[in-house]
């Protein structure tokens, strides 16, 4: 009996990416009860504002309480299971939407398709837009559940486009058109290539210049563009997001490219709510969201769910003021990260987003390799007790680069870590000195 | 090389086939419903909805029981100090007291004759993701599924659609009252041999959908032979488990399997839901249980992609780890059930329709082969394409369960209240009377009862969508 899926490794979960959080499990810090445990760095959540979300509930309760009008709206909810989604909650998400992107645009509630998170959302719209065996270009480095969420049960292929810091990670059109020939070496019909903008790990909006370099890419290749924007909501600093969306209206394309540009978007990490499995797929063309549509069944969003969503977003100056709160507060904490590192004599990556950094511990490395980079990982793992995220679980081809997140503890945990970092790098630094 | 203008070419093959099942002739049941629907006040001459198996008789105690939990809910004044952990909350094991309540419900379900391991319940975005996960797992594309017939119609896109999975339907029909015979099953696997398909495992509803009936132990456990002596898996959608109202009682695989010798449980897999036995599928409860370890574990990485939500994890957790409430609602259920079960069948005997006889499910399967012309296929389109324009009744044909003899049809009841049973029961009663009185052909007939009733909640300002939305929806996203 063979059970060649479950045997696979493609699901990817035996990466480092993963190991880090299972030692975090057994051990992790806590600043009364385990103050010498593992800090938990590897996790992109965003636990900055939930208090401005209890505040809400609180002054909501018929909202809370299922009701509209006095009668209760339970079993309606519990029936519904259509999958075109709670019209209520599409028109709100389009228009949330449209504010992330300064409103250049409208978004039409009937591109939109809901699904159970962005999870599903990609896996989707893979299996919508590539057989088995084609390919999809991702610019790296890129999130390690790509490996399970593009290619596991889709049989699709990845085909790695090399980002360097020579030029800050940036995305060019040799290094597209240089990832498009090696596909082809390889027999790879690449059908797309996947974007994630912000950027995880990198935590950096892609310029206009970038955009446009993809455009023309997806234009003259005749491919897709998928664009996993779900950190859109989390950028705090300029430049302001610029969807792909925005930079084709400014084009004045032709209809063609628009068919072929598809937004993933999630609440989990704009408004932290993850639990909740709330992501959409929004595509302009109709084949998609009909395919799409039909896919969601395998996962819908719980309709109490988008009941509550619906009515928390239609709260619109609850939700400005949450939005430019959350921005502020992560703004802050990222530039404790920031400089918590530098007196550690470590440098970031300049960004502008997300809820992490790419810090550059290249110094640190007793070699530039991937093994160093391995070794580096598992002494700040177990002696200086952080779990960050080694750049090679993103596929980044030089080593030494790791993401830190900041948004998932509280100020004071954030304090600590960057004590052990500090306390790590005189001790190293005084040990490379001495040999 | 270009793909030109052609859309098609750029999308997969996936995405341009009919896999998912939604293109058969059985949608204008669905659009006349929608466009037509019945409305005690408002439409009192729309077509009835008979073809949805929902189960809507016991909202009333789930109620009661949500206003006396605060608690259970993150939103509310007693329980939002919790909110932060269940919104935060995306572990694809899922949350402990969750399964530990789930793995509670579903073995008093079984009155308690077995017992499950909440360490080996997976979650699953409904049953409908569920029984397409167990696929992706046991099955690489090409492969096969034996599946007896009538089966749901939804299966054709849960199990086959993205997975590239083949059924291999093993007929039944009533000259032996539906039985799965072990006869058939060899055939069929046979036949699969033959042609060179790698049949990797045997799917069964139980209790039935369409036929509402439950299998009795004997069969059970000759079919959990079968699959061992052939080395297949036996996939065993339980999602009607609680609907059972009247004997034989259940028996659920997870009982047989203590029973047969040397059972190879690695090879038993059951799917579960909530959507049916406590009426909530708008909160999308699947699971996935099965007794192979490298399928738990492998699934439960794969249920990432239709996690059930933390917020309604968290609200089940209470509610089925609530003793009183669990047997309460069981037994209550059960018994809304038998009381609207005996109601529908006294109506349809009282004008001489037979229907299999039945003991669980939300529907009845209904024979009405005595009003076709010719026992064909094309005359049960015809005779129900009469049923949904005319009589106005959203029934669902046989031919659409797969079924391999004409004249019978699935028809739902649990899904409506009382009176508007009342008004499908005259419209029934008076169609067939006119039938039986005109033997020859199937005439046009004219409805003009008046009906009086109290009305459901329609309020059109509200913001969830009704079931009579002007957005035609597939019958195969709600459970069919």
């Amino acid at each position: 009996m063979s059970l060649r899926k479950a045997g696979q490794d493609s699901h990817g979960q035996d990466s480092s990416y993963f190991l880090g959080w299972q030692e975090y499990e057994k051990n992790p810090y806590h600043p009364i009860q385990n103050p010498m445990g593992i800090i938990q760095m590897g996790l992109a959540e965003n636990q900055l504002s939930f208090d401005l979300l209890k505040l809400w509930l609180r002054r909501n309760p018929d909202i809370v309480g299922l009701k509209k009008n006095g009668a209760s709206l339970f079993r309606e909810l519990a029936l519904f299971q259509d999958y075109h989604g709670l019209p209520a909650l599409k028109n709100e998400l389009v228009e949330f939407m449209e504010k992330t992107r300064g409103s250049e645009m409208k978004f039409a509630p009937e591109k939109l398709v809901l699904t159970a998170g962005a999870t599903p959302a990609n896996e989707i719209l893979v299996f919508c837009l590539a057989d088995p065996g084609e390919a999809f270009i991702l610019p790296t480095p890129y999130y390690p559940g790509f490996n399970r969420d593009l290619k596991w049960r889709t049989g699709v292929e990845i085909v790695p486009m090399q980002c360097s810091s020579s030029n800050g990670f940036r995305i060019t059109s040799s290094a597209l058109e240089q990832a498009y020939q090696q596909a082809q070496k390889m027999n790879l019909n690449v059908k797309g290539v996947l974007v994630t903008n912000p950027s995880n790990p990198l935590g950096i909006t892609m310029t206009r210049s970038e955009l446009n370099h993809l455009v023309d890419f997806a234009i003259h290749k005749n491919i897709h563009i998928v664009s996993d924007e779900i950190y859109s909501g989390t950028v705090f600093a300029s430049p302001k997001f610029v969807s792909i969306t925005g930079v084709l209206k400014e084009r004045n394309s032709d209809n063609n490219i628009w068919n072929r540009i598809h937004i993933v978007y999630s609440l989990s990490k704009d408004l932290g709510i993850p639990g909740f499995r709330v992501g959409m797929i929004y595509s302009n063309n109709e084949r998609v969201v009909s395919a799409a549509t039909k896919m969601s069944s395998f996962g819908l969003v719980s309709s109490q769910t988008q009941y509550l969503v619906a009515n928390l977003l239609m709260d619109k100056k609850f939700t400005s003021k949450y939005m430019e709160e959350t921005q502020r507060r992560l703004k802050r904490r990222k530039e404790m990260l920031v400089c918590g590192l530098r007196n550690a004599g470590i440098q970031c990556l300049k960004s502008n987003a997300g809820l992490f950094c790419w810090v550059d511990m290249r110094h640190l490395l007793t070699s530039a390799t991937f093994e160093a980079e391995k070794e580096l990982w598992i002494k700040i793992l177990y002696h200086v007790g952080l779990n960050i995220s080694p750049g090679s679980s993103f596929h980044c081809c030089e080593p030494g680069w790791f993401r830190l997140c900041f948004a998932n503890m509280s100020e004071d945990t954030l304090k600590v870590a960057m004590q052990r970092m500090k306390a790590f790098t005189h001790s190293t630094t005084f040990l490379l000195k001495a040999s | 090389m270009g793909f030109g203008g052609n859309s098609q070419q750029l999308l997969s093959k996936i995405a341009t086939n009919d896999k998912h099942g939604e293109n058969s002739p059985y949608f204008d049941g669905w659009k006349a419903y929608d466009r037509n629907p019945f409305h005690p006040k408002n439409n009192p001459q729309g077509v009835i909805q008979m073809g949805l198996a929902e189960n809507q008789l016991c909202f009333d105690l789930i109620e009661e029981w949500i206003r006396n939990n605060p608690k259970a809910s993150i939103c509310t004044p007693e329980g939002v100090h919790q909110f932060r952990n269940i919104a935060n909350f995306q572990d694809y094991h899922g949350l402990q007291k969750f399964r530990n309540a789930m793995a509670n419900f579903m073995s008093k379900v079984r009155g308690g004759r077995v017992r499950f391991d909440p360490d080996r319940i997976l979650m699953s975005g409904g049953a409908t993701g569920a029984n397409e996960l167990i696929m992706f797992c046991l099955a690489d594309p090409g492969d096969a599924f034996m599946i007896p017939t009538p089966f749901y119609p939804g299966f054709v896109r849960d199990l086959c659609w993205r997975t590239g999975v083949k059924l291999i339907p093993v007929h039944s029909d009533s000259s032996n009252n539906f039985k799965i015979t072990r006869e058939a099953l060899e055939e069929a696997y046979k036949k699969a041999k033959e042609d060179n398909i790698n049949v990797k495992g045997l799917l069964i509803t139980n209790p039935s959908n369409p036929l509402g009936t439950t299998l009795d132990k004997d069969t059970l456990k000759s079919l959990v032979s079968f699959i061992n002596e052939k080395n297949i898996h036996l996939v065993c959608d339980e999602i009607y488990a609680a609907t059972v109202f009247s004997s034989p009682n259940y028996v659920s695989v997870a009982e047989v399997i203590q029973e047969v010798e040397h059972c190879k449980r690695d090879l038993i897999h059951i799917i579960y839901s909530l959507s049916k036995d406590m009426g909530f599928p708008g909160f999308r409860v699947g699971i996935v249980y099965s007794f192979n370890d490298e399928v738990v574990n492998c699934g439960r990485k794969m249920s990432s992609f239709g996690l059930v939500c933390s917020q309604t994890q968290h609200m089940l957790a209470s509610m089925l780890s609530d003793e009183n409430f669990v047997t309460t609602f069981i037994e209550e259920n059960s018994r809304r059930l038998k009381k609207r079960h005996d109601k529908f069948m006294k109506g349809l005997e009282e004008v001489n329709i037979t229907r299999f006889p039945s003991n669980a499910g939300l529907f009845c399967w209904m024979n009405l082969k005595s009003l076709l012309k010719e026992p064909t296929f094309e005359d049960e389109l015809k005779l129900w394409r009469v049923i949904i324009h005319e009589v106005k009744l959203n029934v669902s044909p046989g031919s659409s369960f797969n079924c391999s003899e004409p004249g019978w049809f699935r028809v739902c009841f649990a899904n409506m209240d009382d009176e508007t049973v009342d008004v499908a029961l005259n419209r029934i009663r008076a169609f067939v009377g006119r039938e039986t009185k005109k033997p020859v052909g199937i005439k046009r007939w004219q409805q003009n009862l008046r009906l009086n009733f109290s009305s459901r909640i329609f309020d059109e300002t509200t913001v969830i969508m009704s079931p009579h939305s002007p957005i035609p929806t597939s019958p195969l996203v709600r459970a069919t």
